[in-house]
């Protein structure tokens, strides 16, 4: 190579620290379009009114309730299933069956979203519409359902890899003592991997938050407080994606990117945590 | 108790699995039920002999093939515009960046690899607005912004993969050529790159699986119905996932929700290519450090 070496590491630095000021700089511009709202209603208040554009009042409390809701009970439907998976995956199968099982999963990890609302939008939707909710179908319970099949993937992976990585001689001691795999799983791995079951349970509810299309296709949408599961709902992301065809300098417009503000810090608060819990670097999920 | 406990979580575990199994091939079962009659050259095509439409010589109407040339674009663009970026930024994080400075990128990179995509997607329609101010009536939402915004999105699944694979090299293998002389640079140019270049480019592949499914992002950036084949960075374009999204609630007749399975099937056929290639590099990988 004939280019200096001070040259290419210019380069690389440039490259590394260009990435890093980028992730800053979305906030800053969100910040920047957002701030005729953030300055004249100021943000936290904005948290907590409702939506009621006839009065001009943009809260995005709808919003956030939506979000929380569905990732909530998306996660309290996919935790349990994810972990029983995670121990077939982990210890209780034979080590070949283990093999195929962790594959498949990561397979569903490779899935694209879309396909995932699609299938639901001509299967569970006619199913709930017609056997459980009634109305359109499309509601909080429809979304939440899918969403749970979608972050199963991401948390059972992380289960698996903190399940596995206790160590070796502990293992092989529960092993020489007569312990069967699920004693083993019990009484040992459970314990040992408890940080990063939870590191797993909050990478699970930051997809949750942070998918747009379950939420679009199957919630609903509708920007009311939700009273319950069979309510429809809007979230943070779809609210993003649908206000588009508004008017640009309107105030509706704007209320997006309190949106985006929003779910911008939460994947901080989800990324610090994570790393306390982990004491180190985390790998995205997929 | 305690063995009931036990028995009860086997059989938990074991319903879970087959809860979730049942799940997904109930899924690409029902996919392929619905779609498996549309699969054809009619499906990409419409009317239009292939040949015609592949040369350009005349238009498709009810074909996929905007869609797929649209996604086709996008990812090539998106990941021609990160693997540089990315294997370089990788390359200092893994070889150069130590001390302090090294925090601060390592959490914003985590942050980046966590944000949603839609604020990703809204950072580019932000970053047309803003241009928009400089620049009126310029730019719009258009093949480049969506180009560059996925580029963003899967910046940091680069710069990890090749962190990762960079810091994996055994530390003989690391220290060879700079025992015979060797600069820093050529270190890297002709040793660890090399040897680590099958993990890099798993990497690769996945971001390229990710740049083809997401559609968030291209929704604020650009992406639209119907708007023929890409012939412009400067202009919008069609991509397969939106169009699936788009028929989901927008058909009008049979034959459309007809070409709606298609297109999922195709864009599943996609990713699961994509999987099994990065599936088998990987297998490839572990075999190599299994023998060294």
């Amino acid at each position: 190579m004939n280019i200096r070496p001070g040259f290419s590491v210019h380069i690389f630095r440039l490259a590394a620290f260009g990435c890093a000021f980028l992730t800053i700089a979305v906030f800053g511009m969100m910040l920047f379009l957002g701030w005729p709202l953030l300055s004249s209603g100021q943000f936290f208040v904005l948290l907590t009114r409702e939506w009621l554009p006839s009065q001009e009042i943009y809260g995005i409390y709808p919003m956030i309730a939506g979000s929380m809701t569905i990732a909530l009970l998306a996660l309290c439907l996919s935790l349990p299933i994810s972990l029983g998976t995670a121990f077939v995956a982990a210890t209780l199968a034979p080590r070949r069956l283990r093999k195929v099982v962790l594959v498949t999963v990561r397979f569903m990890a490779g899935i694209p979203t879309v396909i995932y609302g699609f299938v639901a939008v001509f299967l569970l939707v006619p199913f709930m519409r017609e056997q459980l909710a009634g109305g359109s179908g499309l509601n909080i319970l429809t979304a939440s359902m899918v969403l749970a099949l979608l972050i199963a993937p991401t948390m059972i992976v992380f289960f698996v890899n903190g399940l596995g990585n206790v160590a070796r001689s502990y293992c092989l001691a529960v092993d020489a003592l007569g312990g069967k795999p699920v004693q083993k799983l019990l009484y040992l791995q459970l314990p040992q991997a408890w940080p990063t079951v939870l590191a797993g349970i909050i990478l699970g509810f930051g997809r949750a938050m942070g998918d747009t299309l379950i939420s679009l296709m199957l919630a609903g949408n509708s920007i009311a407080i939700p009273r319950g599961v069979f309510d429809s709902g809007r979230t943070l992301t779809a609210h993003i994606a649908l206000v588009l065809a508004a008017d640009f300098a309107s105030m509706e417009f704007k209320s997006i990117f309190a949106c985006g503000l929003v779910l911008y810090i939460f994947s901080v608060i989800v990324v610090i945590l994570l790393r306390y819990l982990t004491g180190a670097l985390v790998r995205p999920p997929g | 108790m305690r063995s009931l406990i036990e028995r009860v979580i086997i059989a938990f575990s074991w319903g879970s699995v087959v809860l979730l199994l049942s799940a997904l091939f109930f899924m690409l079962g029902y996919l392929m039920y619905r779609g498996a009659g549309v699969i054809g050259t009619e499906l990409l095509f419409g009317k239009i002999a292939p040949i015609d439409a592949l040369l350009l010589k005349r238009q498709v109407f009810n074909g996929l093939f905007p869609a797929v040339m649209g996604t086709f674009a996008l990812v090539l663009l998106a990941v021609g515009f990160a693997v540089p970026i990315g294997l370089a930024a990788g390359i200092y994080m893994a070889e150069y960046c130590r001390g302090w400075s090294r925090q601060l990128p390592t959490v914003l990179f985590d942050i980046l690899a966590g944000l949603p995509s839609i604020v990703i997607g809204l950072a580019g329609f932000s970053l047309t607005i803003i241009l928009h101010r400089f620049f009126p009536g310029r730019l719009g939402p258009c093949l480049l912004i969506s180009a560059l915004a996925m580029c963003f999105l899967i910046l940091p699944y680069l710069i990890r993969s090749t962190q990762m694979a960079l810091e994996s090299v055994a530390p003989s293998l690391r220290l060879t050529a700079p025992a015979l002389g060797a600069t820093r640079l050529q270190n890297i140019r002709y040793v660890l790159l090399p040897a680590r270049l099958p993990d890099i480019l798993g990497g690769v592949i996945l971001a390229i699986g990710r740049a083809a499914e997401d559609t968030a992002v291209i929704m604020l950036t650009g992406v639209v119905a119907s708007a023929g084949l890409p012939r412009s960075l400067f202009e919008q374009f069609e991509a397969l996932p939106f169009y699936i999204y788009y028929i989901s609630s927008q058909y009008t007749n049979p034959r459309e929700l007809q070409m709606g399975f298609g297109a999922a099937i195709l864009l599943l056929t996609v990713c699961a290519v994509l999987f099994v290639t990065a599936f088998f590099i990987e297998q490839a990988i572990s075999w190599q450090l299994s023998r060294e």
